[in-house]
Parts: C-alpha cells; structure tokens; sequence
C-alpha cells in the first residue's frame, strides 16, 4: 500500500493575550492508502488542531503553521496556493465534524448541501448532481431519499445527519476523509452504528480514514493502527492491536487502565490517571507526562524523550518503555 | 409522509408553505397584517394611478382655484386649480418608488457590506466599521442634505440621497448578526469543503442573516417615504410640477393652512398613514422572525 499522506514534524501555535501557546509541537504521523488510523488523546492534546493544520483551516489570528510538511500524494499542502488548497479540501480530503447538529446549514436544504460541493469543484450539472447526491444517500444508508433531499437540516435526526455529513464527505470522492470526533456527540447505538458505517464505507471505497478521537473503544474496533498524543506530542505509535496488548508508555497504560471493562469486579474502583496535563503556554522541560508518571525518575526531568522504535512495529516517547508492567492492562 | 412527498413531487411545497405562513401572519398579528394590506392598497394605487385619478394631476386651472372639497373635486383644487385627490394619487407613484427603491438598495448594499466584513473580520472589518461610523455620526436627514445639495435635485439624486445613510445602518446590524455566524460550525464546515470566500458570503451566511435584513429593509420603507416628504418639502427633493406629497405640504401649508386647511391635510393623511401602515407591517414582521433569530 502507497503512503497518502505524511505530516513531518508539524508545529501550530496559537498567540493569545501575549502568551504562545504549543497547541501542535513535532508532530509527525502518517496513513497509508485505504488504512484508519486513529489518533487518539484528551481533550486539548491538539488532535483537532493536528486535523485543521493538515486542512490549512488554522485562523491566523491567533494561530500559526510555523514548521514542518505535509505531503499529501507527493505534493506538500502547506506550499499550496490558497486556490490550489481549496482544490483540496472537498475534493481530495473530506472532513466529517464533531457537532452533526450544527455543521449543517439549517436554511439550505439537504440537496443544495449536497450538490453544491460538485457544482464548486466539479462544474457538474444539476441534474447529474442530483443523481450522485442520491447515490451518497443510498451509500451512507439514508432511506426514501427522494423526498429526504428535499428536506432541511431540522427534520433530521443526529444520527442521520452525521450520515449526511459522512455523504458530503465522501460526494466528490476523496482520498482520504478526517473525521473529527464524529460520534462525541451522538448516542451509544448511534455511534456504532456511525462508525460501521464509516469503516464499511472505508472498505468497500478505499478511502484512508483518520479517527480523531478520545474514546479507545472506538479505536479497539475500528482503528488499523493508533497515534496516541499528550500535550501536544505523539507519544506512542503503533498498530492497535499491539498497542492494546503492550502498551510502551506510562500514558497509554494509564488510559488502557482508566477504561471502565466488564470483565472486572463491579465493585472494583476505575484507575484514573492523576493530575492535569501541563499548561500548552508553559511547557515544562524535560518529559512532559513526567508529573503524573508513576515510573518518573531523574532522566525524565532533564531531557525530553523522543519517539523511538519500541518492540515490534511499535514507536514510544519514554526513557523507561522496557521496564513499563503491562499485566494490568 | 405520503401527501408531503406527493405535493414536493409537483413542487407544490413552496407554495404551500408560503400561504399557510401569510394564513398564519393574519391570525397571529392582525395589526401587522392590517399594516400590510395599507402596504397593498398604497402600491395598488400608484401602479394604477391614471386610472383612479379622475384628472390630470399637473391641468392648471385658473377658473377653479382653492375651491374646497366638493363633489367634483373630493379634495379640493390648490392654488393653481389642480386637483388634490389627482395630485396625491399620482404622489404615491413617486412616494412608492423613491420609498421602494432607495430602502431596497439601502438595504441591500448594507446587507452585503454586513456580512462581507464579519466575514473578513480583523483589520478589514475594523477598517469598514470605521468608514460607516462617519457616515452613521450623521443625522439622516442632514446626510440626504449634503448629498441634495452636492448632487442636485430630481428623482435620481433625491434617491441617492436616501439610499446613503441607509446602507451603514443595515451594514451595522447585519454584521452583529453575521459575526455570529461566522464561529458556527456549518461556516467552518463549508471552509473544509474547499468553497470560495464569495461562495461561503453569499450561498451560506446571507441566507442566514436575511430575517434582520427584511425587518430593516420595511424600517426603511418607511424611513424613506418619509426622508422624501422632508427632502421635497425643504424644496430639495423632487420638483414642481410633479406630483409628491411633501411637495404639496409645502405649497399648502405656508400660506393656506387657515384659509384653505384642505391643501396641507390631504397630503399629511397620505404621508401618515403610509409611514403608518409599513412601521405596523414592519413590527410584526419583528415579532414573527425575532424567534428564530434567538435560536
């Protein structure tokens, strides 16, 4: 399989009320054609901001693209031309949003939405446009749509309009599709509905998918390979299974841990992982985990720890990855 | 379901859904609705002006003049023999295209002003705020002053006068609205659909925006019939012999208003009462948008 996309040492920071902050630092992660990868982490740990620098969609102000590439089928995007870009998203990478309620325009029908993307990048007629958008419809599982085209946003349901954003994304045929926490804000059935969906869609079209997202069941199922990122960084990489058997940094471990699991006592507490993840603005030297990390020693304060081969086909950012105990996760 | 896609079959819906809402307007807001039907009957008559008004609005006739109202002449005749009722029917027409053509520019060079800065926002945006808040440290009618006097009289200019201090007060609330939209998500949604700046300003947030829009826009209407009355009244607006209300008021109310009182309050009638109609049509319209604005 060909490499889609590759992000090299990616920085975005943000400059707010004076302070800088380190929203996306060293970044590096890649897909390959047809694959999901999943990257997963807390809130405020820049995944989003990580989907937005590969789309070219930081707001100067307050942020910045201040280094690295990406090179997405041979070409780097962040050499791109504002036109060439705009070439880009929709066309040749979709993006499916967190908020299905309200990334949909609620005075345009969900017609409009649909074909306006082909009459934009495509110059396709009306009447063509049309039979694609029911094409989509039929393929992200959408009944009746006919008369469901015809309808607005509000007469849709949160499930189904996440399907409709899945089929905006998916109508000019992409390449590669980003979905940004796509079912946080959607039922428990609805989500796995949601995600079959996308990992069926995923097969049967061959489109590469990135999974952004904070929830490892989601990526157990349905992710090929993981990034996992804290404060900014990856800090491991690998393939999900092996990363779910040998977890290689103190992070993973404790996230693997902190999941509620049915085959434990009921009665038995959840391990979470203690403290807050440093500030972005501030960042402390040395190992940026190493405030929370129960195997922390003196090395950690003093130098970062850089992503480095760890077992087979897995990448972890610690000093101590040989000595982690994994029996509990 | 089935009649829904039956009637959307024959594209029936639109229709539809536009007459069950006026059936709705009527219900709900009678006074809005008696506003409307005002708006009505004022461009009903000046589209059918020749052929209500009984005479020939600029006939002077030496032999009838100042006769008060009588049953040839329902309004009276002025200083000249015209006749009064001929005179405001034919005032409407330029009432309602000054009104309607300057609102609606006003309007609608605001609207696409709005949303274009709250879109482009930082320094652009800064810099239009700026530029509109001269225009706006002006009263209305001393701005249409200026622009009279600098341009001249007549139709054409005295429209251009109205449609200028229009378009910052538009511009203004438009973009309060606009600015909204501009951090909601289906804006940034049509950014990663790759869709041009022109394409995300006009396909996705004006459709957003058009409720303040079509509430500043019967404002205006208003406002302008209004504007034009003042403008002709100071003798700056349209000019003599052509038929307009504040034309007539002037002419009437200088030296008739005791001798004659016909001559200033037919005009002032029709002047209040349109004003009157579109500030009631315009209010309810208000109240049945506000709602869906709050959303």
């Amino acid at each position: 399989m060909g490499r889609l996309l590759e992000v090299r040492n990616l920085k975005t920071r943000f400059y707010t009320q004076g302070r800088e902050i380190h929203a996306v630092d060293d970044v590096s992660l890649h897909v390959d054609e047809g694959e999901t990868l999943a990257v997963v982490g807390e809130s405020g740990c820049g995944k989003s901001v990580t989907a937005l620098s590969i789309m070219g969609l930081i707001p100067w102000p307050p942020g910045k693209i201040l280094g690295g590439e990406v090179i997405f089928q041979g070409r780097d995007l962040l050499a791109l031309a504002p036109q060439e870009m705009r070439q880009v998203r929709g066309r040749e990478i979709g993006m499916v949003f967190q908020e299905p309620m309200t990334s949909l325009n609620p005075v345009l029908t969900i017609e409009r939405q649909l074909t306006e993307t082909l009459e934009a990048h495509q110059a396709m007629a009306p009447a063509a446009a049309r039979e694609r958008a029911l094409e989509v419809m039929g393929q992200v599982g959408i009944p009746d749509a006919p008369t469901r085209l015809l309808q607005y946003p509000h007469q849709y349901s949160g499930g189904m309009r996440q399907r409709v954003m899945i089929a905006m994304a998916l109508i000019c045929g992409p390449k590669l599709i980003l979905a940004d926490e796509p079912t946080t804000a959607l039922d428990v059935t609805i989500q796995a509905q949601i995600l079959a969906l996308m990992k069926d869609l995923s097969r049967r079209l061959g489109v590469a998918m990135i999974l952004i997202t904070h929830n490892l069941g989601v990526v157990a199922r349905y992710a090929d390979r993981v990034n996992v990122m804290y404060a900014g960084r990856v800090i491991e990489r690998g393939s999900a299974r092996a990363l779910y058997a040998t977890p290689r940094h103190p992070y993973t471990l404790g996230l693997l841990r902190s999941v509620p699991r049915l085959d434990r006592s009921r009665k038995q507490r959840l391990d979470p992982i203690e403290g807050q993840p440093p500030d972005l603005g501030a960042l402390p030297q040395g190992c940026r985990f190493r405030a929370r990390c129960p195997y922390a020693e003196k090395t950690c304060a003093e130098t970062d720890p850089p992503l480095v081969p760890a077992g087979e086909g897995q990448w972890s950012a610690c000093w101590k990855w040989e000595h982690l105990s994994t029996k509990s996760a | 379901m089935s009649d829904i896609a039956a009637d959307r079959e024959q594209g029936r819906t639109w229709v539809a859904g536009a007459s069950a809402a006026s059936v709705r307007f009527f219900h709900t807001k009678p006074l809005g609705a008696a506003g409307l039907v005002l708006v009505l009957v004022y461009i009903f008559v000046a589209v059918l002006a020749p052929a209500i008004a009984p005479y020939d609005p600029i006939d002077i006739r030496y032999d009838a003049m100042l006769v008060a109202p009588s049953w040839h002449n329902w309004m009276g005749t002025d200083s000249f023999g015209r006749d009064v009722f001929s005179r405001i029917i034919y005032g409407s027409r330029t009432a309602m295209l000054v009104g309607f053509t300057a609102s609606f520019i006003g309007a609608t060079l605001g609207l696409l002003i709005g949303v274009w800065s709250a879109y482009a926002g930082g320094r652009t945006d800064m810099l239009v705020q700026r530029v509109l808040d001269v225009f706006m440290s002006f009263p209305l009618i001393v701005l249409a002053l200026a622009i009279v006097s600098v341009f001249g009289t007549g139709v054409g200019n005295v429209i251009l006068a109205i449609t200028i201090p229009m378009i910052p007060r538009c511009a203004r609330v438009v973009r309060s609205s606009a600015l909204a939209l501009r951090e909601v998500p289906y804006i940034d949604a049509a950014r990663a659909l790759g869709f041009t700046h022109s394409r995300i300003i006009l396909r996705h947030m004006l459709p957003n925006v058009v409720a303040p829009y079509l509430i500043l826009l019967t404002a205006f209407m208003g406002q302008a019939i209004l504007l034009e009355a003042s403008l002709s009244f100071l003798g700056l607006g349209v000019q003599e012999p052509t038929a307009a209300w504040g034309l007539m008021l002037q002419g009437g109310a200088e030296q008739y208003a005791e001798s004659a009182p016909w001559l200033p309050i037919f005009p002032g009638i029709a002047i209040t009462g349109s004003v009157f109609a579109f500030n009631l049509f315009g209010d309810s319209l208000r109240d049945v948008l506000d709602p869906k604005l709050r959303t």
